[in-house]
């Protein structure tokens, strides 16, 4: 996966260079100029904005398709334990002063509220179809938004990063935020702790197995009930710090949560329903891509990730990590 | 009764949080983004004096909307406090236009046909406006716009019953551009919410900068309701301005402003924000010292002003003491002016309240106000702010100190034959 990852990036930034020494006299068409007479040095630092934007995502995918890969659930509430996780942060700040301590006690409360969720709303659904549980998760979705609303008010509230995270570094190509570069790092902890947890552990193993053959690893006397909450919680947990860590960034609302649900969604189907990796080169992917468009073609930036969707799925309609026939 | 329906705003809003559970379980599909909040929707007494409100309240412009709805039913009360006209009371009519032109034209038809409002006011964002103001001119109801806009005081978008309450762009841009231009240089960069607003503010900031002889190094449009400024910070890094203006509105003001001091542009730049925003402030906190800025009103005006201090006071009663912000004022006064009006012309009669308005010299929240006959632009003072640090503040609203200002007066506006008028 990361083989691939370092491609791609070394293609982007092959491309830029080709772009970069093409010879000017030889285009007349004013935009592909202006495209041309940008530096290296600010394509290789859009591109690393890119990446930092992508994180986000790729903590909010790997949630999403983790829950679905094991649970088959469309989790339209995504976008709602996103914003949970960042009022959650912005209240433990708010009792404590320490930052840090929201990094561990979001997912934690987060992951727990999702515990809940699953045992009680979702469980009930299982064996009734793709459907129910969609719609139950989007319906949920606005109960927690307006609950939001009604206990913490509709005006956003302030999150600052810790001072050691504020202001920017100079990363060799120009100044970068130190809280994205930090942000780049959590989600590489994150994501590869999960990993192992799920490759490397026992209890992983019964993660994996149950998502293959509920039937049997049942027979083996494995309560797979409680495994699905498990994954449930985890999911729900890495959308909360997903929240958490973007709260600095921008203003924490209510309504956070609704365009990065879409974002989300978008980079699990580009990197396929239920892959890990997947979610990891996709998010990273779809960053780099709007944040580029944002450079070359702004007007297009909203659009660019669902181009890129449109593309793989013309190229790979399971995605680029996806397995074939999942959804059906 | 009278008393009843002046307060019906304030009741409405503690009576709908209740339900609002219910009430979105119940929404399905329709939005996620609408907002439980169900303004003065009962319709009043038959011979009331009714202005209907369109604004913004869900999206990224609603906490000004909320400020602004909150203001305006100020004045009511005020107006019906005093007698009304001759016994009529007044009543506010708010309807949440989403800032979408389309929905802004169907609620004001509404407003207009369904629940008979006498006159309108309202809206937040330019395409809104002058979706707006078409449908009020087109039925001949007087409509007092209260956000900024050049071309509605423009010869294609303004007719007799057209009254603008906020201050324009240009009027806006030109003390900000000669507050800012001496003081901290030439190489000018832009972020711009890529609409009319931002477009006007961008114009009125390259001509007044002619004449400083400012060098335009960077120009970034965002679409309004960005979540992520971060991709568009590298290109202005890049272009090494001495100044960056912000030229945006709501949410997208206090988060491109979080993310460009991320990028340490504060160590190597000035920020400016020529509709520097109160609400916006006091969430942004720290992220907002040393940015200055120009606005309409600043609480702190009431040390030398007495509306001011008479028109904070009344806001204080109903927020805990809280002051109100700069576009809440523009509702206020705005309600206000129509309602002085339609007390001095003694009738709802458009062409009776139109000579009323015209001749109206008011001094509602900020000093001596009159609207100029030609394009009825509200002439007014203009303020520069400059964001405190930290340090300095003394409580939750002390966010900025006044640095310069500029009197009334229709030299800061566009002639009327520049206009075409």
């Amino acid at each position: 996966m990361f083989h691939s990852g370092l491609q791609l990036l070394c293609g982007l930034v092959f491309g830029g260079e080709l772009l970069h020494t093409w010879p000017k006299n030889a285009l007349a068409w004013e935009p592909i100029l202006a495209f041309v007479d940008i530096p290296l040095q600010l394509w290789a630092l859009q591109i690393f904005t890119g990446l930092a934007l992508g994180s986000v995502l790729v903590l909010l995918a790997v949630g999403l398709s983790l829950i679905f890969g094991m649970l088959a659930v469309v989790n339209f509430a995504h976008g709602a334990f996103y914003t949970v996780g960042a009022f959650a942060g912005v209240f433990v700040f708010g009792l404590t002063g320490n930052f840090w301590l929201g990094l561990v006690a979001v997912p934690l409360i987060v992951g727990t509220i999702g515990l809940a969720v699953e045992r009680v709303l979702l469980r009930p659904l299982y064996g009734r179809g793709v459907d129910y549980p969609l719609l139950l998760t989007f319906g949920l979705s606005y109960v927690v938004v307006d609950a939001i609303r009604m206990i913490f008010g509709k005006v956003g509230l302030p999150l600052s990063a810790p001072a050691v995270l504020q202001g920017a570094v100079n990363i060799g190509i120009g100044y970068f935020p130190l809280y994205r570069l930090f942000l780049i790092g959590a989600m590489v902890l994150i994501v590869s702790g999960l990993w192992l947890f799920l490759e490397k552990t026992s209890y992983g193993l019964i993660i994996r197995a149950g998502a293959r053959d509920p039937e049997i690893v049942r027979v083996l006397g494995i309560d797979v009930s409680r495994v699905w909450m498990v994954v449930f919680g985890i999911g729900t947990g890495a959308a909360g710090i997903a929240g958490f860590l973007s709260a600095p960034m921008q203003s924490v609302i209510p309504e956070m949560g609704i365009p990065v649900l879409v974002q989300a969604f978008v980079v699990t189907v580009v990197g396929g329903m239920g892959s890990l990796p997947g979610a990891v080169v996709a998010g990273l992917l779809v960053g780099v891509a709007t944040s580029i468009t944002v450079m070359i073609a702004p007007q297009l930036a909203d659009a660019a990730m669902f181009g890129l969707m449109a593309i793989v799925l013309l190229l790979r309609p399971q995605g680029l990590f996806g397995h074939r026939g999942l959804m059906e | 009764m009278n008393r009843q329906s002046g307060r019906n705003y304030h009741e409405g809003q503690a009576r709908t949080s209740r339900r609002s559970v219910l009430k979105t379980a119940a929404a399905g599909a329709t939005a996620v983004a609408v907002s439980p909040f169900m303004f003065n929707i009962a319709r009043g007494a038959s011979d009331a004096v009714r202005v209907g409100l369109p604004v913004p309240l869900t999206g990224p412009y609603g906490t000004e909307a909320r400020e602004q709805a909150r203001c305006a039913q100020i004045a009511v009360d005020e107006f019906n406090a005093a007698g009304g006209l001759n016994g009529r009371m007044a009543e506010l009519l708010v309807r949440d236009d989403k800032l979408n032109p389309g929905e802004a034209a169907t609620r004001t038809q509404e407003l207009i046909e369904k629940d008979k409002v006498h006159f309108v006011c309202g809206s937040l964002s330019a395409s809104v406006q002058l979706a707006v103001n078409e449908v009020c001119k087109a039925r001949g109801v007087i409509y007092m716009s209260i956000s900024q806009s050049d071309e509605i005081n423009e010869v294609r978008d303004f007719s007799k019953y057209t009254f603008h309450e906020a201050m324009n762009p240009h009027m806006t841009t030109g003390p900000v551009g000669r507050y800012v231009f001496p003081k901290h240089g030439k190489r000018i960069a832009f972020l711009i919410a890529d609409y009319a607003f931002g477009h006007e503010l961008v114009r009125g900031l390259k001509r007044e900068g002619k004449q400083y002889g400012i060098e335009v190094v960077a120009e970034v449009k965002h679409p309004i309701a960005s979540k992520d400024f971060s991709t568009f910070m590298p290109q202005i890094q890049a272009a090494k301005p001495d100044v960056l203006f912000l030229c945006n509105f709501g949410y997208d003001q206090l988060n491109s402003i979080k993310q460009a001091i991320e990028f340490g542009f504060k160590n190597n730049m000035q920020l400016v924000v020529p509709v520097l925003l109160y609400t916006q402030r006091l969430v942004g906190g720290a992220a907002y010292d040393g940015v200055v800025g120009g606005t309409n009103y600043y609480w702190e005006l009431e040390n030398s002003i007495p509306s001011a201090k008479a028109f904070n006071n009344s806001y204080r009663k109903l927020s805990n003491g809280s002051p109100p912000s700069d576009y809440g004022a523009y509702g206020y006064s705005g309600v206000s002016a129509l309602l002085a009006a339609t007390r001095a012309a003694g009738s709802t009669d458009a062409d009776k309240v139109i000579a009323g308005l015209e001749a109206l010299k008011y001094d509602k929240y900020k000093g001596l106000q009159y609207f100029r006959k030609c394009d009825h632009q509200s002439v007014q003072s203009v303020y520069i702010i400059a964001s405190k640090a930290q340090a300095e503040v003394k409580n939750t609203y002390d966010v900025f100190k006044i640095v310069h200002s500029e009197p009334a007066g229709e030299g800061i506006l566009r002639t009327c034959s520049e206009l075409g008028l």
